[in-house]
């Protein structure tokens, strides 16, 4: 299934800069439904070079790159793409299953095991 | 990468977390991170915005799209747990955008810069009064500059007695682990306090 883009913008776009034209690439969407932080980090669980062959050329370098785990950040620098639109074209291939969002440790906050394990983490750090 | 193209078992239990330095314009945050990073800073220009919807003079009918750049590192501390340090936008108007890096964060090092320390009154001032993470303060005092007295510190920073002020070189790494151990363990001290009624947010999964 080819990524759903919601519609293409109805009215012609004012200027050539490649930056706006990100931006046409995601419907006009500046959300998504996953919460994708900078931090969080992305997977390509199974990859398949038919899906890939199927996706926009933003979405399948996405999709390629996070073949090798990869935070948003850094995929954001990576393809020098604004964080607003990698967030939603990952939103996208979350949605269909292509990529998984790790959770982070925010996500087990009530957790204090996890701070612990960091604090720990931080302490075994060669100087 | 397997010859299979599927991740190493494992490697989706690989979780991240993030710590977010702050402070004013040329107080060394780049320096703080690139001390403790394994891998050279990374940056782009992450955000767009509307110039005017900061404080930009612009003229009437004028839109113009800034770009603000992100400025981040990644330290491994272990095979399946990240954490990456982002420092924030220097520039004033640019608070919202605190907001987004502060979202999940483990909390945040305010540094301040002995010899200009007006320069972050104002990240203190965010951390205080419009933001929930617990945060440091950390005192970036180097070699030929001259030493304050932390409590004459505290008092011109007008300091909450339950925020730990600390000192630091952002340029060491072992004293920017030191200052990053710091803040964890304040983390941690709270989180112990508040208990499982804390904050609430669900991350990494859809909220429909």
């Amino acid at each position: 299934m080819p990524v759903s883009t919601a519609s293409t913008p109805d009215t012609p776009l004012p200027r050539r800069s490649r930056r706006i034209r990100a931006y046409a690439l995601t419907g006009g969407r500046t959300g998504t439904r996953y919460q994708l932080l900078v931090e969080t980090l992305i997977s390509v669980p199974r990859y398949d070079p038919a899906l890939s062959d199927t996706l926009m050329p933003e979405s399948r370098s996405l999709y390629e790159r996070a073949r090798v785990r990869c935070s948003v950040a850094e995929l954001s620098v990576g393809l020098d793409l604004p964080l607003g639109v990698v967030r939603v074209l990952l939103g996208d291939l979350a949605a269909q299953g292509a990529v998984f969002v790790h959770p982070t440790a925010h996500a087990y906050h009530h957790d204090t095991d996890v701070l612990e394990r960091i604090l720990d983490g931080l302490k075994r750090l060669p100087a | 990468m397997g010859s299979s193209g599927s991740p190493p078992e494992g490697d989706l239990l690989t979780i991240s977390a993030k710590i977010v330095v702050a402070g004013g314009f040329g107080v060394g945050k780049t320096t703080f991170v690139g001390a403790v990073s394994e891998v050279p800073p990374m940056s782009n220009e992450a955000w767009m915005t509307e110039a005017g919807q900061g404080v930009d003079d612009l003229p009437p009918g004028t839109k113009s799209t800034t770009t603000v750049a992100m400025d981040f590192g990644r330290i491994t501390l272990r095979q399946d747990l990240l954490l990456y340090l982002f420092g924030t936008p220097g520039q004033a108007r640019f608070w919202f955008l605190w907001d987004d890096l502060s979202r999940g964060a483990l909390g945040a090092v305010v540094l301040v810069d002995t010899s200009r320390i007006d320069e972050s009154f104002a990240a203190i001032n965010y951390f205080e009064n419009d933001s929930e993470l617990p945060f440091v303060v950390a005192l970036n005092q180097f070699e030929g500059k001259p030493v304050h007295d932390l409590d004459e510190v505290r008092d011109a920073l007008a300091l909450d007695p339950a925020v730990p002020l600390v000192t630091c070189d952002a340029r060491d790494r072992a004293s920017t682990i030191a200052t990053l151990t710091e803040l964890v363990g304040h983390t941690l001290s709270l989180a112990v306090l508040s208990g499982p009624a804390g904050r609430e947010l669900a991350v990494g999964t859809p909220h429909a």
